[in-house]
């Protein structure tokens, strides 16, 4: 069951690509207004405001696109989703989906940056690590999160209003990492706080999957 | 609440003003007599997680077996939290002017009573935008458990991992270390105790104005 609803979210995505394609969009505007912005001063970017545009950037594009994930289903489809399958299933199968996106949306936007502005990182592993464990965090908080948002009125603004103060907490930790990823500290000094993103994820997954029934049943 | 609680709390702080104000306090560098901010600021957060621990116990109840009045403990709960919260930051706030120089020093245990704050000012934004008084109360409720839960860490673990000039962090000593002669422990459980049951009754004495309010409307209704 899970495998089909995660290649069903997957087989929808790429047939309606107009969203897909707007993130894309999203993404690559906020890029290129911060390259904008400093235009000609490229030395002017050290390497904590790179960190501060690329966290800001991604967070925002990450809050958009996974404030879909339920908003954007019709409530028919939503009954029918409730009557063939049980509700860890469409949880588990939407984070998963969730997860490949942003993890993709996180990539692409690391090669903006490095393409429009510079490239700071000097441990490049590292970061890459830390890009997929925020991922997770994100995916996990987010979706459970947009479920929430879903069922009350003016859901855009609620969405950004409840997941700010709960998706900070794995920003903290990755926001300190990036800079050790940029300062090239040794690998050892990151891993407790990586360590820390991977409980906190834990922690965060499980109280979705405990929850979300709970949420689906109205 | 019963009535020896709430005789119990007002001797208590008023035990705690007392001999908080006069009784005497070790002397250290820097800190000097703002220690005494120790049986003002500390126990409004031991009262803020006490608080907020109970709304967490009465959402999971509501969630097993919906009714109301669980739903009433858990806001009101909350709210009265919610305040303690901001007394703690206010105080905290007024021990760093004196100790550290300025007001918000940005101190990763400050951050995150303030994020903590936004986490719980987000519960009340996703009450007022639901109107079906029961989908509002299974949605908050499942909201606070989620809070609790991205609570945890940032007051309790990622304070703990970066340097913090906050007492009993990164380093720095714990009000273990000030109090060598106990002499400020005899001042301090009583003030955790006595702010802690002012909290509750201030809680209880809410949720049973709003259980009477919600009666009146549907004594209206009919």
């Amino acid at each position: 069951m899970l495998r089909q609803l995660f290649r069903k979210e997957l087989t929808l995505e790429l047939r309606r690509k107009a969203v897909i394609s707007g993130i894309a969009l999203y993404l690559c505007s906020t890029v290129f207004i911060c390259y904008l912005t400093f235009s000609l001063r490229q030395n002017q970017i050290t390497p904590l405001v790179w960190s501060a545009l690329f966290w800001v950037t991604i967070l925002f594009s990450v809050i958009n696109t996974v404030a879909k994930s339920f908003l954007g289903e019709k409530k028919g489809r939503e009954m029918y989703y409730y009557s063939i399958a049980s509700p860890t299933a469409i949880l588990l199968s939407k984070m998963g989906y969730n997860f490949l996106l942003i993890t993709l949306l996180s990539f692409s936007g690391w090669l903006l940056f490095v393409l429009f502005l510079n490239n700071p990182l000097a441990d490049t592993t590292l970061f890459a690590a830390t890009l997929v464990l925020t991922a997770l965090g994100f995916s996990t908080s987010l979706t459970l999160l947009s479920a929430l948002a879903a069922k009350a009125n003016h859901s855009n603004i609620l969405m950004a209003v409840l997941s700010f103060p709960v998706v900070i907490s794995v920003l903290l930790i990755a926001i300190k990492v990036t800079k050790n990823c940029i300062d090239g500290l040794d690998r050892s000094v990151s891993y407790p706080e990586l360590l820390t993103l991977l409980a906190i994820n834990c922690l965060v997954a499980a109280v979705s999957y405990l929850l979300f029934p709970y949420i689906w049943r109205s | 609440m019963k009535t020896w609680a709430k005789i119990l709390s007002v001797v208590l702080l008023v035990y705690t003003i007392v001999a908080g104000f006069l009784f005497d306090v070790p002397r250290l560098n820097i800190v000097n007599e703002s220690i005494r901010s120790l049986y003002f600021h500390v126990p409004m957060w031991f009262g803020m997680i006490a608080l907020f621990t109970v709304s967490l116990g009465y959402s999971i109840l509501y969630l097993n077996k919906p009714s109301l009045k669980f739903d009433a403990y858990a806001v009101e709960f909350v709210h009265t939290g919610i305040v303690l919260n901001l007394l703690g930051l206010t105080t905290g706030m007024i021990w760093a002017n004196y100790t550290w120089g300025s007001p918000w020093h940005g101190d990763p245990k400050q951050n995150g009573a303030a994020i903590s704050l936004l986490i719980y000012l987000a519960y009340f934004v996703l009450r007022g935008s639901i109107d079906n008084e029961d989908q509002k109360a299974r949605l908050s409720a499942v909201y606070n458990i989620f809070a609790y839960a991205a609570m945890v860490p940032l007051l309790f673990i990622i304070p703990r991992m970066t340097s913090s000039m906050h007492p009993g962090n990164g380093g720095n000593p714990g009000f273990n270390m000030y109090d060598l002669d106990s002499q400020m422990r005899l001042v301090f459980y009583p003030a955790v105790i006595g702010w802690g049951l002012l909290g509750a009754w201030i809680a209880t004495l809410r949720v049973r104005i709003r259980l009477i309010n919600e009666k009146l409307s549907n004594l209206e209704h009919d």
